[in-house]
């Protein structure tokens, strides 16, 4: 019997026991499955040159894919408002898998609510239960605003969102002024990017239309992108304005409400960018999106009322900060405080220190177009030579921006970039082509096992580890823990793979 | 029940829906109830749309289809018909956990495979589209059985005809290429996806099974394990107890499931059902076409482990008869260690579950034998039927929700303070920040499996772990007022 009371074996070993073992074995006479010969064969076959031709000619499957979709960012980018209820208007399957996708991650609670259309409503249109919905919603959850986002099916059947709004309004469910933003947010075009990206638009269109910059105030706006770093991010830069001494407006912050305590209460609310900073931030002296791709259609918005832009890929290492702190001080007029510049001199001084175990180590690297962007960027300093740059969500003018990057460093000459790629076309690349090393999402654990290339969790969605999200990955400090997490891995395998001979099994390295 | 406690649950009933709006109460009223023993059900509707704005906790028609039924069986490659985000976030989420494969060439239930419709799929329909991805799926993983298209909600707006596709395909691969219409706008919740699920695996796969190999050779005690989706193992530690009473279980649907075992039904002299709500249709059509009767079994916890190990032997001989008291008496000894040690860590807890399936009734002996009482419990996604059989298990006075939403759930932990509250992901952080001890009853919060002998042993490890660890009792600051 493999079970005792006093080792109670779980999933992660029973079955290795010899019962299960002999379980499995009578089992596959059941299962009519491929003969051992075929299945080696084909195993062996999809490491190949000739596989991954076939695999990167797809032109109409799509496997393992780096992105989810639109109202998922959308969801994202609302709870960054104060008190505010994401209200998701189409099929609730959908609020169900994005709640779940974002507490996984988090490790938070995530509230949103949905329409719930059903067969009736996709054909007579879901007016009626976004009367309701607005109704139920604003009645007991008590929000100060509501973002609607839509899912396919509002918008396969082209449900017309502001006309609905304005009937609930008419009908009561909600008080002629309770503001409501709105975001169509189709699922079959773009990625979470996007929804982000326009949910953001939406706010600011709701509250800036009609106005334009009266007195121009001496605060900056961030818009930080769809981040699953959110929580350390958005507080470092809160940290680092600090430093400055400017005053900051983070349009949509959710630090808060994705790093809520355990004091025995639940905050469904927590935290957030409120009403009056929305209003009050097309006076401000400019505003920064800290990641390009999530924010143009939002910085178009920013820019029409006459506010200087700027916009960042992720900014980690360096040169990144660097420019960072520079496009304030520039925005601002304030110079760089010299507690910053102390912070500058002790990342690099970590970098020198660490310089020997990470010059010329290679990496594949995917996510999002900006992070992919940074990543490489931050990498690239580090004498780290990038293999393959992997965005399923980059398009022709992110591959055009990765390239230019990487030639501004000798580093970057191997390295190929890969837009609208899935993970599936980077297992076969790596198979034919591997690096030393792959950072991405919790997604990477299966071409982590399958190739033997060990991975570094450094962007969204990270499922099967804990916390990183607490801790930054912006500004030198964030740059910091980045290089940390890089280091402590590829020590780590150092020690995995010398352990056994106990040679260069080293104490002090 | 105590009449004055009864009285006070039927309050906090009456509180929780004053809150609403006057016509939504008046709908959740029918689906909250305080269980009056002799009932003959909860005394809750059920089955029934959820209401738009209150934030239900229930899924959709392809989480039922794709993340339920169809997605555990491994050597089918699974296509998430549409756009990217359904099969994203299902991507590997359920842990039905895979025996025998090679991912990516002899199994894919942790792969992601998505058709990624694009505006232009929508505009023009995604017909043409799915035969190529068939046709590439075809060229890049050879060793498939089958593929499953399991159509979001885009699919059945756009009228794209799946089944033709299939029908062609089919001729030219010959293999079986199932249509799953389970857009997420049909039915109410999961439920009618785990039906339609059932509807096609019966069309597509069961009817159509070729006639068993010249090598088969049935025997008296062929049984198929149904609606076991191995969540961390469960049917192998369900499988295991079945083999040692005697039993020869030629198939598991769907947990590490093949399309070779499904087409072995038809050959089963028994159908062994664990979750009835998900796939009892299979069975009531096996039984009017093949003649096969079926059993529901329950292999959560010690009581209900050795009561339905005789129930199963009953229908068979005395050498299984004899079989199923061999293995009862085996598992004497573990059974009882557990108890000695667990069941004084955790007698007269109070747990509070809302889960789907079979989980709100199955799971309340097991957490008996170890002592504890469910006070509170209810489904997503249940039918009139699973509230008939719940009244099996529940005490009188047990508060009863169906359909409940986050708003209901959270006051109700609020109110009772349980000592355990057993839900879901979207849950379980919330009732966390409460101070209250929660356990996913999805994914068996990535523990497991918790069927059999062997699992509860871990079911009674993890409610002790959960129930006693000190975190619990530091939420407040110590200078916190009383």
């Amino acid at each position: 019997m493999p079970q005792t009371v006093d080792n109670i074996k779980d999933h992660a070993s029973l079955f290795n026991e010899p019962e299960y073992q002999a379980l499995f074995e009578r089992k596959k006479e059941f299962e009519c499955g491929s003969s051992p010969a075929e299945i080696a064969k084909q195993a062996a076959y999809i490491n190949t040159w000739e596989y991954r031709e076939k695999n990167l000619a797809r032109e109409a499957l799509t496997v393992n894919p780096a992105k989810a979709c639109q109202p998922l960012g959308a969801l994202f980018a609302s709870v960054g408002f104060e008190k505010t209820l994401a209200f998701n208007h189409g099929s609730q399957g959908c609020t169900a898998y994005f709640r779940s996708h974002l507490a996984r991650h988090f490790k938070e609670p995530c509230a949103a609510v949905s329409t719930s259309m059903t067969e009736d409503a996709a054909v007579f249109g879901g007016m009626n239960n976004l009367i309701d919905g607005l109704q139920n919603a604003y009645t007991v959850y008590k929000p100060k605003m509501i973002a609607i986002s839509t899912t396919c099916i509002a918008e396969v059947i082209g449900d017309d969102l502001t006309a609905f709004i304005q009937n609930a309004r008419a009908k009561g469910s909600v008080p002629a002024d309770f503001p409501i933003v709105k975001a169509n947010t189709p699922s079959f075009v773009g990625s979470h990017i996007n929804g982000y990206d326009v949910l953001i638009k939406g706010v600011l269109i709701n509250f800036w239309e009609g106005k334009s910059r009266s007195e121009v105030t001496e605060k900056i706006n961030i818009i930080p992108g769809f981040d699953g770093f959110a929580v350390g991010n958005n507080r470092e830069l809160k940290r680092i304005f600090g430093e400055f001494g400017v005053d900051l407006t983070i349009i949509s912050d959710v630090s808060d409400q994705f790093d809520t305590p355990t004091d025995g209460e639940y905050r469904m609310f927590d935290g957030g960018t409120t009403i009056a900073e929305v209003e009050g931030a097309i006076n401000a002296k400019g505003t920064i999106a800290m990641q390009k791709y999530c924010s143009d259609k939002t910085l178009e918005v920013v820019g029409a009322t006459g506010q200087p832009t700027a916009a960042f890929h992720y900014p980690m290492g360096l040169k990144a900060t660097d420019d960072l702190l520079m496009k304030i001080s520039e925005l601002t007029g304030k110079s760089i405080p010299k507690s910053l510049e102390k912070e500058r001199g002790r990342l690099v001084d970590a970098m020198a220190d660490s310089s020997n175990w990470l010059h010329g180590k290679s990496y594949a690297i995917f996510g999002d177009p900006d992070f992919v962007y940074g990543m490489t960027q931050f990498l690239l300093e580090t004498g780290g030579e990038p293999v393959h740059l992997l965005a399923t969500n980059g398009g022709k003018e992110w591959e055009a921006e990765m390239k230019a990057l990487l030639a501004t460093s000798p580093y970057g000459a191997k390295a190929q970039v890969w837009p609208g790629k899935d993970l599936w076309a980077l297992r076969s690349l790596l198979a034919t082509e591997p690096s030393d090393f792959l950072i991405g999402s919790s997604y990477g654990k299966y071409l982590e096992r399958d190739l033997g290339i060990p991975l570094i969790r450094l962007t969204f969605p990270i499922f099967d580890r804990h916390h990183h999200h607490r801790f930054p990955t912006w500004g030198y400090q964030g740059s910091l823990r980045v290089l940390v997490t890089v280091l402590d891995k590829i020590l780590d395998v150092l020690d995995m793979q010398t352990a056994k001979t106990g040679i260069s099994f080293d104490l002090v390295r | 029940m105590d009449a004055e406690l009864k009285a006070a649950r039927k309050q906090l009933v009456a509180d929780v829906l004053s809150e609403y709006p006057e016509k939504t109460a008046k709908k959740r009223a029918k689906h909250i109830n305080v269980y009056d023993e002799g009932n003959s059900d909860c005394g809750v509707k059920s089955n029934i749309k959820s209401i738009p704005g209150v934030m239900t906790v229930r899924g959709c028609a392809y989480a039922g289809a794709k993340g339920v039924v169809w997605g555990p069986i491994k050597d089918m490659v699974h296509i998430s018909h549409g756009p990217v985000g359904c099969g994203q976030y299902s991507w590997a989420q359920r842990r039905n956990y895979v025996s025998d494969g090679v991912t990516g060439v002899t199994s894919w239930v942790t792969m992601q495979v998505t058709s990624d419709f694009q505006e232009k799929d929508i505009v023009f329909g995604g017909d043409k589209k799915l035969v190529k991805v068939i046709n590439e799926i075809e060229s890049l993983f050879p060793l498939n059985k089958g593929i499953s298209i399991m159509s979001e909600c885009p699919v059945g707006l756009i009228g794209d005809d799946i089944e033709a596709v299939s029908k062609k395909v089919t001729k030219e691969i010959g293999k079986v290429i199932a249509p799953v219409r389970c857009e997420g706008f049909r039915g109410v919740s999961q439920s009618l996806g785990h039906h339609i699920a059932n509807d096609v695996m019966r069309d597509y796969i069961v009817d159509r099974a070729p006639p068993a190999p010249e090598a088969w050779v049935s025997t008296p005690y062929d049984v198929l394990i149904v609606g076991d989706y191995n969540i961390g193992g469960d049917a192998w530690s369900s499988r295991i107890l079945l083999e040692e009473m005697g039993l020869r279980v030629i198939g598991q649907w769907s947990g590490d499931g093949s399309v070779g075992e499904i087409e072995n039904g038809p050959r089963a002299k028994l159908n062994l059902i664990h979750c009835y709500r998900s796939m009892n249709y299979i069975c009531r059509h096996m039984e009017e076409k093949y003649g096969i009767p079926w059993i529901e079994y329950n292999f959560f916890g010690p009581s209900q482990i050795a009561k339905s190990l005789r129930a199963i032997a009953a229908l068979f001989d005395e050498k299984i008869q004899d079989g199923a008291e061999r293995v009862i008496a085996k598992y004497q000894s573990l059974v009882e260690g557990i108890l000695a040690k667990y069941k004084p860590r955790l007698a007269g807890k109070k747990i509070m579950l809302y889960v789907g399936g079979l989980r709100p009734r199955h799971v309340s002996d097991a957490y008996g034998d170890l002592g504890m009482e469910v006070t509170a419990t209810g489904y997503e996604f249940a039918h009139s039927d699973d509230y008939q059989r719940t009244t099996e298990y529940i005490k009188d006075g047990t508060l009863v929700y169906d359909d409940a939403s986050e708003f209901e759930l959270e006051h109700f932990v609020k109110t009772l303070r349980p000592d355990l509250v057993g839900s879901g992901i979207k849950e379980k952080y919330g009732t966390q920040k409460m101070g209250v001890p929660f356990r996913q009853m999805h994914s068996w919060d990535y523990s497991g499996p918790y069927h059999g002998y062997d699992g509860f042993a871990i079911f009674a490890r993890d409610m002790d772990l959960a129930v006693n660890n000190p975190v619990w009792k530091m939420h407040k600051a110590p200078w916190g007022e009383e």
